[in-house]
């Protein structure tokens, strides 16, 4: 046993910064393309406490990175801190880290009591501290009335809900990371389920990492969003900061409903050139070194007016709240969000972007 | 919902009606026949009711056989049960290793079970034999032809190396059907390896198991061939078991009205045996 862990053991450490360094990750043993690595180039500080988000559509490395943090898999570089000291070496047990996965994992021969009691135990706890945790635990959970059932006799959610369990009893652990963890669960129990998991975070006040694909669930949840793709982290920010201003092609169009226009234009002396238009954008093009050069604007940032892109509207879905309508510009098509009550021009219009909120983007990045 | 009334769907059955008469049931009640009558041949029968059955009930020579027989598959099933699943766990989940052991594994079990008796007969012998001359050569008193002790060992080795790869396939099948998250899970929860073993993997195995076990049971209560040929049933009546008494009665004394109500007491054992553990094991499936 190293002396981080017997520090923590006599409560010096009760709280952990989570770093990671240059962390990249294959499961092959040798890389010769970008596209060979799992995980690449990854740096994180995560403060204590926080909750955070790893957004990205499947395959993209989130619950590779997941498991990297808790310690199930090693890294192929980098390296891993908690606070100031390193634990890329240290194994999910030392790490003092709960993870939650996508499947309810729950033992079939227990009862719901003796499955939340089961990480307690194997840390040889005293039997009435672990009565008290699990108690409470089951409380907060709504688990109390099947405490004495055989685990392996509820429903999904309630499964779900005891792998949760074994992940909140632990009260000393430095992170709780979620992998998908309502995948399983009817979408009404959702809503329950994820805004009992905020409740959880203000109450118990652990870092918490949350891995999904879905961005609902990633926005409403966390402080911080890190959003990845094929590996690499495009992007870490608030909500806010990554719908009104996204780092990456990718964030803009993945995230938002729907996505970010994205269309290919031209850069002169510093100007984004729009089929022969200056278009303003939100700061000045200094370089013209690329081989894709994008503009990009959210569909909440476009208004008709009486000058400016020539499309012709294609058609108008009305959902309720308010209006999307497709044109069709000389670049590609362009939607545009309305409100329910606005007037759609039919047939030939020009368009306007806000220029605050219009970006251009060089090879996917954006160009400041 | 309405079900269309459509009882001409029963000729589909026919079939494997007809298949399971002629396989099964009329054997069986030729048998029956046998059960409840004496003959001497020529088509004659005379009815005996349920003697036959009290004589067998009563006869010390069946309880010894059933006896021998409870204790021999009792014996198997102790060592290759556990065995099997030490095999399965211990066996590699990936790589080039995976095909090598199936093959190896399942060797034992394409050999025909009379080739078996011969090769471990041969095998055996105490003077040239290679297990049977080594055990000598090392100061073992070893003759399986002539002692009771080493014709068991003789026979149950046998077995052992014949059907524990059985249960090895079954269990490493019930093995690599655990996903990943189980093991990490535990992992996070800081599991003990035994912990993983009794919490996650055997009650994940129960099913292959249960099966496992019927396997083994089914066929070890019914072994014949291979002690046959090995002990030919003894030395003395030692390892004569249920089924060897049996074709000794029907074949060898032609007492054909016992013999048949024998082999229906045999039958009710296994179907009871059999219905009883696999009752116990799947109890608690019902409600997950």
């Amino acid at each position: 046993m190293n002396s981080f862990i017997l520090m923590r053991m006599k409560g010096w450490y009760l709280m952990a910064k989570i770093t990671l360094k240059d962390l990249s990750h294959s499961y092959l043993k040798t890389q010769s393309s970008d596209a060979d690595w799992a995980v690449r180039d990854v740096n994180i500080e995560w403060d204590d406490g926080g909750a955070y988000a790893l957004l990205g559509p499947s395959g993209c490395g989130k619950t590779t990175l997941l498991n990297i943090i808790s310690g199930l898999i090693n890294p192929t570089k980098g390296d891993i801190l908690f606070d100031d000291k390193m634990v890329s070496n240290l194994n999910p047990v030392e790490r003092n880290i709960a993870q939650i996965f996508q499947f309810p994992v729950i033992y079939d021969t227990m009862t719901v009591y003796d499955n939340l009691a089961f990480p307690l135990k194997n840390r040889k706890i005293e039997e009435d501290k672990i009565k008290a945790k699990v108690h409470e635990i089951a409380e907060m959970l709504e688990l109390s009335s099947t405490l004495n059932n055989r685990a392996s006799g509820l429903t999904a959610d309630g499964k779900q809900k005891i792998s949760l369990g074994r992940g909140l009893v632990r009260s000393d652990v430095n992170a709780i990371m979620f992998d998908e963890p309502l995948t399983v669960i009817d979408p009404h129990l959702k809503w329950i389920l994820r805004s009992k998991l905020k409740e959880l975070h203000q109450k118990i006040n652990r870092t918490m990492i949350y891995v999904t694909h879905d961005q609902t669930e990633a926005l409403t949840f966390a402080d911080q969003v890190v959003v990845m793709h094929e590996g690499q982290i495009v992007q870490t920010g608030t909500p806010v900061d990554l719908f009104e201003k996204p780092k990456h092609t990718f964030v803009g169009y993945f995230i938002g409903s729907p996505g970010m226009n994205l269309l290919p234009c031209e850069f002169k002396g510093g100007d984004v050139i729009l089929n022969g238009k200056k278009i303003e954008t939100h700061k000045k093009v200094k370089s013209n070194n690329f081989s894709k050069r994008e503009i990009g604007v959210r569909p909440e940032f476009i208004n008709f007016s009486s000058e400016g892109i020539p499309v012709k509207v294609l058609s108008v879905s009305n959902t309720g709240r308010h209006k999307i309508v497709d044109t069709q510009s000389q670049n590609g098509k362009i939607k545009i969000i309305a409100k329910a009550s606005e007037n759609i021009p039919s047939g030939s219009t020009f368009l306007s972007f806000k220029k605050e909120y219009t970006y251009a983007y060089g090879d996917d990045w954006i160009i400041e | 919902m309405n079900k269309t009334i459509n009882q001409k769907a029963w000729f589909f059955v026919i079939p494997v009606f007809v298949l399971v008469a002629f396989n099964a049931i009329i054997p069986l009640m030729t048998v029956v026949n046998y059960a409840f009558q004496e003959t001497f041949g020529n088509n004659v029968f005379m009815w005996e009711g349920t003697r036959w059955f009290k004589q067998i009930m009563l006869s010390e020579r069946f309880h010894a056989s059933l006896g021998r027989q409870f204790l021999f598959t009792f014996i198997i099933l102790f060592i290759q049960i556990p065995l099997g699943i030490a095999i399965a766990l211990t066996m590699p989940k990936q790589g080039v290793g995976v095909p090598v052991c199936l093959v190896l594994m399942s060797m034992p079990l394409l050999i025909p079970w009379n080739v078996v008796g011969a090769m471990w007969n041969i095998f055996a012998l105490p003077d040239i034999g290679f297990l049977g001359h080594s055990l000598n050569a090392l100061g073992f008193d070893y003759n399986f032809t002539q002692q009771i002790g080493d014709a068991w060992f003789t026979t149950i080795l046998m077995d052992v190396w014949h059907w524990t790869s059985l249960v090895v396939l079954l269990s490493y099948a019930g093995l690599q059907s655990i996903q990943p998250a189980y093991y990490q899970a535990a992992e996070i929860d800081g599991a003990s390896r035994w912990a993983v073993f009794t919490k996650i993997e055997l009650p994940k195995m129960k099913k292959v198991l249960t099966i496992a076990i019927l396997l083994r049971f089914m066929d070890s209560f019914m072994i014949y061939t291979e002690p046959f040929v090995l002990t030919g049933g003894g030395p003395g009546n030692a390892t004569a078991f249920l089924s060897i008494d049996l074709v000794k009665m029907a074949l060898g004394q032609f007492d054909l009205g016992p013999a048949a109500a024998m082999s229906l007491i045999y039958f009710f054992i296994v179907l009871l045996v059999c219905w009883v553990f696999y009752t116990l094991m799947m109890r608690n499936e019902g409600n997950q």
